[in-house]
């Protein structure tokens, strides 16, 4: 344990380029993670439903689009944020 | 239909029959809908500046690699970073050595030396230095025309107001814009009354739904009329832009809406339109929320929370759009470039290998794209309608 803390800090010291790259994998991966659960359930949520109410299904569609887009955004606004950190 | 190859005499009774019964009907019509198509002038133009373009495009050499193995090695960053960025010439295609790619107009501004006017050839893809302008390799200034002095240091970063790639984009898509329109418009004067047919057909059900389902039930049946035509705009140039980045051909293609400052203008359009329009109980809202006075009064939490949103809601418009589209064109870039890195890598077999599977899933995103370019136009348009409804909201308690 102690000895990876001292490899953590002699990164640290000597430049960040290695840790800032394994943060900002880390990071893209976390929000493809946090997309993946809150589409997921969207679209689970949908189609219950759907199964539960067929008639209102284009309604519950454009809806569920609309919702899936709006949490895309947030999780593409983490992998804008880990870009930068690779490029810039 | 039938092949020349499988049967010569059958295709031979074929057209003699269909000479026969359609010789004068068919071909006549189609000659003069050929003739009405070509001769309106604004098809000439765009046919005309189209070939111009075509003919000044430069065939440039590359320059000569030093090494063979620098030669055989592919940059795959480098060329998805290119694929999606901004580029003060319009790269057409790249066959070995030779490079093809139409020039744009290059307007800077200096301090010294006043207005310049000059195409883009001349930086000769950006190795030459013309008249003390180059445009720098590294550094801060990576990208970005500078100003050299007499010895050859960058002095000043000059005023630059060029037409770039996704400018001329822009111009392409926004005269692609005009032609459907004027078109729609003509034809829905001239069928008053009577049923759609053409590109009206295509068209009304997109307008009609922009405005019955996004600007009627979030602004509200009295008001919406006054913001009608920008959601419209805002959601064809966004449909418009996004698909044209798509297509590959040469004066579609330009990478529009992937260029986060022209989604942060869209943005900002949203941003001062909703500001403009923000009746008293907007701002109200805002600064002297209906909250408990502790919230508010010793330091204001709530109007810090609110004027935040305020700021965030167009940024995060703007990082959305942005996002979508730049990671939709870098993903099928990476899928075509994955070709040749295998070629360059294991041989050119690998290269053919890979090329099946990179192809299917090029062919899979770029499907994937299309839906996602629907999407977002449809999302920026909803978002834009829903704070513009919240910023006109009469006051109900």
């Amino acid at each position: 344990m102690s000895s990876l803390l001292f490899i953590i800090l002699a990164e640290v010291g000597t430049g960040i380029t290695g840790l800032a790259q394994l943060g900002a994998g880390i990071g893209a991966g976390l929000a493809a993670i946090g997309a993946g659960i809150g589409i997921g359930r969207i679209g689970g949520e949908a189609m219950g439903a759907i199964a539960r109410q067929p008639e209102a299904g284009n309604d519950i569609r454009s809806n569920m689009i609309v919702a899936a887009a709006l949490v895309e955004g947030v999780a593409f606004f983490a992998v804008i944020i880990c870009a930068l950190i690779l490029f810039i | 239909m039938l092949k020349e190859k499988d049967d010569p005499e059958l295709v031979l009774i074929f057209f003699l029959i269909l000479k026969k019964k359609f010789k004068n009907k068919i071909m006549f019509e189609g000659l003069v809908k050929i003739f009405r198509l070509i001769f309106p002038a604004k098809f000439l133009i765009i046919l005309g500046i189209f070939t111009f373009t075509i003919f000044h495009a430069q065939n440039v050499q590359a320059e000569k690699e030093t090494t063979s193995v620098a030669d055989k090695k592919f940059d795959l960053g480098k060329f998805v970073m290119e694929d999606v960025s901004d580029a003060f010439e319009w790269n057409i295609a790249t066959f070995g050595k030779t490079n093809i790619s139409i020039p744009l107009p290059v307007i800077l501004h200096s301090e010294t030396t006043g207005w310049n006017f000059f195409w883009s050839s001349k930086f000769k893809q950006g190795t030459a230095e013309y008249k003390n302008f180059k445009i720098a390799k590294d550094g801060e200034n990576d990208g970005k025309i500078v100003e050299l002095n007499n010895d050859g240091e960058v002095s000043d970063i000059p005023l630059n107001l060029s037409i770039t790639k996704t400018v001329a984009g822009i111009i392409v898509n926004v005269l692609l814009l005009f032609w459907i329109f004027l078109t729609v418009a003509k034809s829905a004067k001239r069928n008053k009354g009577k049923a759609p047919t053409g590109i009206q057909n295509l068209m009304e059900p997109v307008i009609l739904f922009v405005r019955d389902e996004v600007a009627k039930p979030t602004i509200g049946e009295k008001r919406y009329e006054k913001f009608l035509p920008f959601l419209l705009t805002i959601f064809f140039f966004i449909l418009i832009s996004n698909l044209t980045g798509l297509i590959p051909v040469f004066p579609l293609g330009a990478n529009v809406t992937g260029n986060i400052a022209v989604t942060m203008v869209l943005a900002l359009f949203t941003f001062v339109i909703t500001t403009f329009s923000g009746n008293k109980h907007y701002w109200k809202d805002i600064y002297n929320p209906d909250v408990p006075l502790w919230l508010k009064f010793p330091i204001p939490l709530m109007p810090i929370v609110e004027l935040t949103g305020v700021f965030t809601k167009p940024f995060v418009l703007m990082i959305r759009l942005f996002a979508n589209m730049i990671a939709g064109h870098m993903i099928i870039a990476v899928f075509v470039s994955l070709i040749f890195f295998f070629a360059t890598m294991a041989g050119n077999i690998a290269g053919y290998g890979v090329s099946v599977i990179s192809v299917f899933f090029s062919v899979f995103m770029t499907l994937l794209d299309i839906l996602v370019s629907f999407i977002q136009a449809y999302v920026f348009t909803l978002l834009s309608a829903l704070y513009f409804g919240m910023a006109t909201e009469e006051h109900h308690s």
